[in-house]
């Protein structure tokens, strides 16, 4: 359990806020009226079956993808409004993906020192050593000049993780971070992830890994077409009574 | 293409056995004249042969290079200006607008009159690359050299064609630049949408503005990625700059019919032009896969979206 | 030069443009069969196990792919006579020479075409017990075909535009056709704009079917 976690509410406006989004692809809708919050140092984990929303829900956040309906606040910062600065915002927010997407045509540390020099402005050396910083947090030192195609599934996206750490974030979403991976790499990138829940970082976290959920999130969101259907603690969600599609979902994923 | 001596061997030896052979056409050999450097009547030259022959080569040389600089620089940017999907809004200074409207790229919010400046820029964008891929190239030129100088005023008309040092050269150089820039324009279109999306996500996740996205993330990988095609561009462009002899452009072509005019060589003329640009071609692969082996990212072999 | 654009030139020009827009659809129909024929069996050979026979045709297609197709109009259009040895007219030796020329390219485009049929359809054209020849010509032959049909149409358009270039032998067809008459009327600027619009709107034309085909391909 995480004991050593605080969790600061800021008079019931979390530090992620969502009001009513609604988001359409054409005449498709593929967010309904999904209001949720997460507050600071909270670990939410989004679940539920293929084409449920749940990656669109967490791409919205930070503006990756647009949205026609509702509001998104980050930090009081409202994401819809076209006068946000969405690069700058986006800087505050580590993003982590299923495909790990590392850039290929740069090393590993340089992977990891872009974002500083150029978003952040940080000068070389700082950046050169908050990245070793960090790669010697996930393990990955020796690997500092190797390419991404070089490195594994699981090495791949524990670079991601540092990656999005660099900025020194408020938060950090992933989106079904260990989806791609071969089943032996899946524990080394939940154990990086863990370890972060454990220092208190804000997270959103979109997976199938009920194991991990179970073991470190603070509260669980199903999503079912579209809509959010369960949004509550951990113990209530595997514990207690949920809808009949939570149920459902649950019963075929546990069974594995 | 892979190229090698050997092939440049089966090549030549092909067209000496040709060579053999005609014997019987009643052709008569005269491969010495392409060792002519004067008007020496006595050895046959009624003309500085090879002296042609490489100043053809040479403007052909100039031509290509001049054109693919326009090119390159020109289509890269068209390209790009293709893959803009999202809106650049610009807010129009000054007006304010009362009432709320929308109309295509233009509209409004909070009374200020915005416009989606990418619209325009990727309309032009396909707009030129559909304007120059579906006009001949040889149609291209002459409405360059003949019409566009009656088209613009006057002044700017007659400098054009009288003021202008080489005017065919600079004509040529400027068409064959923006035909191939739509070519390239193409390539780099291409190169970029084959990038997963996921790539330009990451990059907006870490909060790199858009125009960092494209020179950090995308424009390096694309580039890589359309070597191989933009060395035939680069190819097509020698071999498109032939075209300019229509137009009096003296380019290695245009010699070798002088020479056949010259001296009825005509076999031996075109067997010198045809070895020069074969030549060309392997050098220039040759160049290109330099370039291809140092851009070539360590660890993997195919840059393609998983 | 006479200010003002006189169209009456373009109206009354029309029958003889064409007749020169004849001319340049029927050397590129039978540039467009012939290339694509000879163009398949080079494919073939350039696939085969005859290595002598790929070695042949690789060197064809590497070959005809440096030259500028003006200089290989030229190269036929002297040679042939030679060959033969008697006189043939501009209009065959263009032929010969885009055919060879457009065969090189089209060569490239089958063969990509072919190695994009699934390894396994020819294992299974194998297994039940077809020839090497049924195999080709009823299971992959088609089917790379079809796969290739946006490419092959765009090579199209490019031959129809690169037959203007027999201008240089004189050869009457669209765009010598409106030269012709530019010449002797001296309305250079009218006859050239027509000639570049009616091949663009022409080329577009068939481009928007090449994209609506390709979008077709790519709901099946």
């Amino acid at each position: 359990m995480n004991e050593n976690k605080e969790t600061i509410s800021t008079d019931g406006v979390g530090m992620i806020q969502m009001d009513h989004v609604g988001k359409w692809y054409g005449d498709f809708q593929v967010l309904i009226n999904c209001s949720t919050s997460v507050d600071k140092g909270e670990v939410v984990v989004v679940c539920g079956p293929s084409g449920s929303g749940k990656s669109t829900l967490i791409k919205v956040v930070n503006g990756l993808e647009p949205f026609q309906e509702g509001t998104i606040t980050f930090d009081g910062i409202s994401v819809g409004d076209r006068t946000t600065n969405l690069p700058k915002l986006r800087s505050q927010i580590g993003m982590v993906f299923q495909n790990f997407e590392l850039f290929p045509h740069l090393s590993i540390i340089d992977n990891i020192k872009l974002a500083q020099l150029k978003v952040l402005g940080r000068e070389d050396e700082e950046a050169r050593n908050r990245s070793m910083e960090l790669l010697e947090r996930v393990g990955l030192t020796d690997q500092r000049d190797k390419f991404p195609a070089q490195l594994s599934g699981g090495q791949q996206q524990r670079v991601a993780i540092a990656r999005g750490l660099a900025m020194d974030p408020n938060a950090m979403l992933f989106d079904e971070p260990t989806s791609a991976l071969d089943p032996e790499m899946i524990n080394e990138v939940l154990d990086v992830m863990t370890g972060l829940a454990n220092d208190g970082m804000t997270m959103m976290v979109v997976t199938h890994e009920m194991g991990f959920a179970k073991r470190v999130a603070d509260r669980v969101i199903f999503m079912d077409e579209g809509r959010i259907e369960e949004d509550c603690t951990k113990d209530e969600f595997f514990g207690g009574e949920r809808g009949a599609r939570a149920q459902e979902f649950l019963s075929k994923i546990l069974s594995h | 293409m892979k190229w090698g001596y050997l092939r440049i061997g089966m090549i030549l030896s092909v067209l000496l056995l040709l060579t053999g052979c005609a014997g019987d056409f009643r052709y008569n050999w005269q491969w010495e004249i392409l060792a002519c450097t004067s008007e020496d009547i006595e050895a046959g030259c009624i003309g500085p042969y090879l002296i042609w022959i490489l100043e053809g080569l040479g403007w052909t040389i100039a031509v290509a290079s001049a054109a693919w600089v326009i090119a390159f620089s020109l289509g890269s940017v068209i390209g790009i200006l293709r893959t803009l999907t999202e809106p650049i809004l610009w807010v129009v200074p000054g007006i304010k607008s009362p009432i709320y409207f929308r109309f295509g790229p233009i509209g409004t919010t909070k009374g200020q009159i915005l416009i989606d400046l990418g619209w325009f820029l990727h309309g032009f964008a396909n707009l030129y690359v559909t304007i120059f891929r579906n006009v001949p190239l040889l149609v291209q030129l002459f409405l360059w050299y003949f019409v566009f100088p009656e088209i613009i005023s006057d002044e700017a008309g007659m400098w054009l064609k009288r003021g202008m040092p080489l005017p065919e050269f600079w004509t040529a150089v400027v068409c064959m630049g923006l035909y191939t820039a739509s070519r390239v324009a193409e390539q780099v279109r291409a190169g970029i949408d084959s990038i997963s999306k996921g790539q330009s996500y990451a990059a907006m996740a870490v909060g790199l503005t858009p125009v960092q996205v494209y020179r950090y993330v995308l424009l390096p990988v694309a580039f890589r990625i359309i070597i191989p095609p933009l060395t035939s561009d680069f190819l097509g462009v020698f071999k498109n700059s032939s075209l300019a002899l229509t137009i009096g452009v003296l380019e290695l072509t245009a010699m070798t019919r002088q020479i056949e005019e010259y001296s009825y060589a005509g076999f031996e003329a075109f067997t010198a032009a045809t070895v020069l640009y074969i030549l060309v071609t392997a050098i220039v692969m040759w160049g290109m896969g330099i370039v291809e082996r140092r851009a070539r990212i360590p660890g993997m072999i195919s840059l393609e979206a998983k | 030069m006479e200010s003002g654009f006189d169209y009456h030139i373009v109206f009354h020009s029309i029958p003889f443009l064409a007749k020169g827009m004849w001319l340049t659809l029927v050397l590129t129909f039978l540039g467009i069969c012939g290339g694509l024929v000879f163009g398949t069996l080079l494919a073939l050979c350039r696939l085969g196990k005859y290595r002598v026979l790929a070695f042949v045709a690789a060197t064809y297609v590497n070959f005809f792919r440096s030259m500028p197709l003006i200089l290989v109009i030229f190269w036929f259009y002297f040679l042939i006579p030679l060959v033969v040895g008697a006189e043939v007219g501009a209009f065959q030796s263009v032929l010969i020479a885009f055919i060879m020329f457009e065969a090189a390219y089209y060569c490239e485009i089958m063969r990509a075409g072919i190695q994009s049929v699934k390894l396994g359809q020819v294992h299974a054209g194998e297994a039940l017990g077809l020839t090497y020849k049924q195999n080709m010509q009823f299971v992959v032959l088609p089917q790379a075909f079809r796969n290739m049909i946006p490419i092959l149409i765009s090579q199209a358009i490019v031959l129809f535009q690169d037959t203007a270039l027999v201008y240089v032998v004189g050869l009457s067809d669209f765009l010598y056709s409106a030269e012709i008459i530019a010449n002797s009327e001296n309305r250079l600027m009218e006859m050239y704009i027509t000639v570049a619009i009616v091949y663009f709107a022409i080329c577009l034309y068939a481009q928007i079917k090449v994209r609506n085909l390709q979008k077709r391909f790519s709901h099946e």
